[in-house]
């Protein structure tokens, strides 16, 4: 699905990534945890192609292809989706026409027909069912006066929208109460399954109560430091980030 | 990221889109302007003594006036002399159908997307097409002549109502109101002409094409719209020319009358060539547009999506004369490269409870720059009077720029008047978000903008708004580097 070796990302001529490998095989959910700064979301922004996140070394391949060669609207349509730690507001359009627009944007390039607005509803409903997300979120624009919750919610409806083939979570959990952090859980989980992969970066062990990985790694410094199975994450619960950090400060000099 | 580049390098070179020239036999006036050409233009028209006469004193009063310099634009000397003042396509004969047009007119307007036919047939558009000054073709008239209502040119109108155009012409933009407009008066070549009688509901949608066609042919447009007691009417402007290496002159003229209970609806989707992407080339859009709230509870609602011209200078109003009378300017203006707008509205505020309300939405592009000019004027004796105000501006790059002159006069202690305005930029952030869906960069900007502008197309007829859509994500394409 994605293998990633020794990429490096610098953001503002400051190397944030230093080396970075990871093998995510179809199926599987990978935990990204680490102290700030540690270069979490700089991972998960560098793989959606965020123009302020530079590669200076390394590869991505993504199902056979250079994701780094891709812009970032031709990796979404080949099915990477990053569900972002800020959501954007774009005032005056309607979060039903964005995700209309996406969706088709998406099916065209697959070699599937564009849906109408009668059938585009109909999968539309069926998604906000299975989420407990209210219609009225359909017809405002996409995420102004949303409050942080509602903001994660629609992050979480556009993937299911868009089913993405790899699935990015930027932090998906800050800011979120135990119900809407319940909501955004089994949304993913709702969507597991053998032909898909998770990489959900997050800074607690909490949200992995809910969604439980495969795989859970620790950056710090821009390396990852630690890999291990859903154990890990307790371990670091338990212990802190202090407890695998001495060592990657000490190689850094 | 090397591809982004070379995509926008593409996109930004895309010519305009509508830049081709129609071959059709043209009968046009020595170039220059004095009496004579005025009488060559009247006489041509066989118009009646009256209407020479108030051209000639039009022609007398601009000679002693002064071009406008207090636009916040910039331009080069416009040689007055160096234009031809009519033009007309020879074969000028009384068509009983559309299927007697010229064909290479017809094939003009295909190319536009103006399905003339389609939209006779099917969209209940009336289409009077304008073509280098002279109506070739005008549908609907016979059953809008059933309600009673009058839409034809306007030389059609001074040979058949000439007792309205006399009643009316100039009484909203005096012959002497200003240089662009004294100009107009003099020379004015063709137009439209709409009475609504009393009562009486337009049931459909009045509309004209304006193209501007021959070389070194400035175009004086002429359009005069009277809505009697409770009548209601929508008139819908939409303008495309082709490509031309010589700044070609626009000036018109159009004056709404809103009598007692009427509501005048008026549209513009304005798509004139709008220079190349250095600046070259490109129509000077000098036009005078006001409507007077005569009548007590009348409306006037102008709307215009502005996104062609080198030079835009307009300023549609209202003249709130009668009572509780409402005038409304809702404006999108777009200007990229070298595109330059100063545009905006004057509400005048006469009459008692009286309201009005300005929605003005700029978008700068390139090295566009886009002004909002705008006036609210309550009189002594407007009490009561309420206005509401809001300019938003979006930058787009950082070569732009974006200007708001409000002036405010207020002579009337009870009035009510509230100012917004807004300037944001297009963030690479929404950029972005729309990419990381799978939305194009190119589709992303053109829904990132339609947002911005949707208080305005809402305002706008149906058919109309898709149109102004697809016009702004052509007028900025390439825009985002």
């Amino acid at each position: 699905m994605l293998e990633v070796r020794n990429l490096k990302v610098r953001v503002d001529d400051k190397e944030i990534l230093r080396g970075v490998d990871l093998v995510v095989k179809a199926g599987e959910v990978h935990a990204m945890m680490g102290p700030n700064g540690s270069g979490k979301s700089t991972l998960a922004r560098a793989l959606a192609g965020h123009p302020g996140y530079e590669v200076t070394d390394g590869t991505a391949i993504y199902q056979g292809h250079d994701l780094l060669d891709m812009d970032p609207d031709e990796r979404a349509r080949e099915g990477v989706f990053m569900a972002f730690q800020y959501p954007v507001e774009i005032p005056g359009v309607n979060n039903a026409y964005f995700l209309k627009a996406a969706l088709n944007a998406r099916r065209k390039h697959q070699g599937l027909d564009e849906l109408d607005a009668m059938d585009f509803m109909k999968v539309v409903k069926e998604k906000l069912k299975v989420l407990h997300i209210d219609d009225s979120m359909l017809q405002r624009s996409v995420n102004e006066g949303f409050s942080g919750g509602e903001k994660k919610r629609n992050e979480i409806f556009h993937m299911a929208v868009l089913e993405p083939t790899l699935a990015v979570l930027d932090e998906t959990d800050s800011g979120l109460d135990i119900d809407a952090l319940r909501v955004v859980a089994d949304g993913v989980n709702a969507m597991r399954s053998p032909e898909r992969s998770f990489v959900v970066v997050t800074h607690y062990q909490r949200l992995l109560n809910y969604i439980v990985p495969d795989y859970v790694h620790v950056l710090s410094d821009g390396r990852i430091v630690r890999s291990g199975g859903r154990e890990l994450a307790l371990e670091l619960e338990e212990k802190g980030y202090g407890w695998v950090e001495p060592a990657a400060a000490g190689a850094r000099k | 990221m090397s591809t982004t580049t070379e995509q926008i390098k593409e996109l930004a070179n895309t010519e305009y889109k509508y830049g081709f020239v129609t071959e059709v036999e043209q009968d046009i006036a020595p170039k220059g302007l004095n009496e004579d050409i005025v009488r060559l233009i009247s006489s041509k028209k066989e118009e009646p003594a009256w209407l020479l006469e108030w051209r000639l004193k039009a022609f007398r009063a601009w000679l002693k006036m002064e071009e406008p310099k207090w636009p916040n634009v910039k331009y080069g000397p416009i040689d007055y002399q160096g234009i031809s003042y009519y033009a007309a396509p020879k074969e000028k004969k009384k068509l009983a159908s559309l299927d007697e047009v010229d064909p290479e007119i017809r094939a003009t307007f295909d190319k536009l997307g103006i399905p003339i036919e389609e939209q006779k047939l099917l969209s209940n558009v009336a289409v009077d097409a304008v073509f280098d000054s002279v109506s070739v073709a005008t549908t609907f008239r016979s059953k809008l002549a059933e309600l009673g209502i009058i839409f034809c040119s306007f030389s059609e109108a001074v040979k058949n109502h000439p007792e309205l155009v006399k009643q009316y012409i100039g009484s909203v933009v005096p012959h002497t109101d200003n240089y662009f407009a004294a100009l107009n008066s003099a020379v004015f070549s063709d137009g439209s002409f709409v009475y609504v009688p009393k009562g009486v509901r337009c049931p459909m949608e009045l509309s004209t094409y304006f193209r501007i066609n021959a070389k070194e042919t400035g175009q004086f447009e002429r359009t005069l719209i009277v809505c009697d007691e409770g009548a209601y009417v929508s008139y819908l402007e939409g303008c495309t020319a082709p490509m031309r290496d010589e700044h070609q002159l626009h000036a018109a003229v159009v004056e709404l009358v809103a009598h007692t209970d009427a509501t005048i609806k008026y549209s513009t989707v304005q798509n004139w060539y709008p220079g190349d992407k250095n600046g070259k080339g490109g129509i000077y859009n000098f036009v005078t547009k006001r409507g007077i709230c005569k009548g007590d509870r009348s409306k006037i609602t102008w709307t215009q999506v502005e996104t062609g011209s080198a030079i835009t200078w307009k300023y549609p109003s209202c003249i709130l004369q009668g009572h509780d009378s409402v005038g409304e300017f809702y404006s999108v203006a777009v200007t990229n490269n070298f595109q330059q707008a100063d545009t905006g509205t004057k509400m005048i505020h006469l009459g008692k409870n009286t309201r009005s309300t300005i929605v003005s939405k700029g978008i700068s592009a390139g090295r566009g720059q886009n002004t909002y000019r705008g006036a609210v004027k309550i009189g002594k004796n407007a009490g009561n009077a309420r206005n509401y105000s809001q300019c938003d501006s979006l930058l787009i790059g950082d070569r732009c720029g974006a200007h708001t002159f409000p002036y405010l006069e207020i002579k009337n202690t009870t009035a009510k008047v509230e100012h917004e305005a807004s300037t944001s930029k297009i963030g690479e952030d929404q950029i972005f978000y729309c990419e990381s869906r799978g939305i194009a960069k190119e589709d992303a900007i053109n829904m990132i903008v339609s947002g911005f502008c949707k208080e305005v197309f809402r305002e706008l007829p149906m058919e109309f708004a898709v149109e102004a859509q697809k016009l702004l994500g052509i007028s900025l394409e390439g825009s985002v580097g």
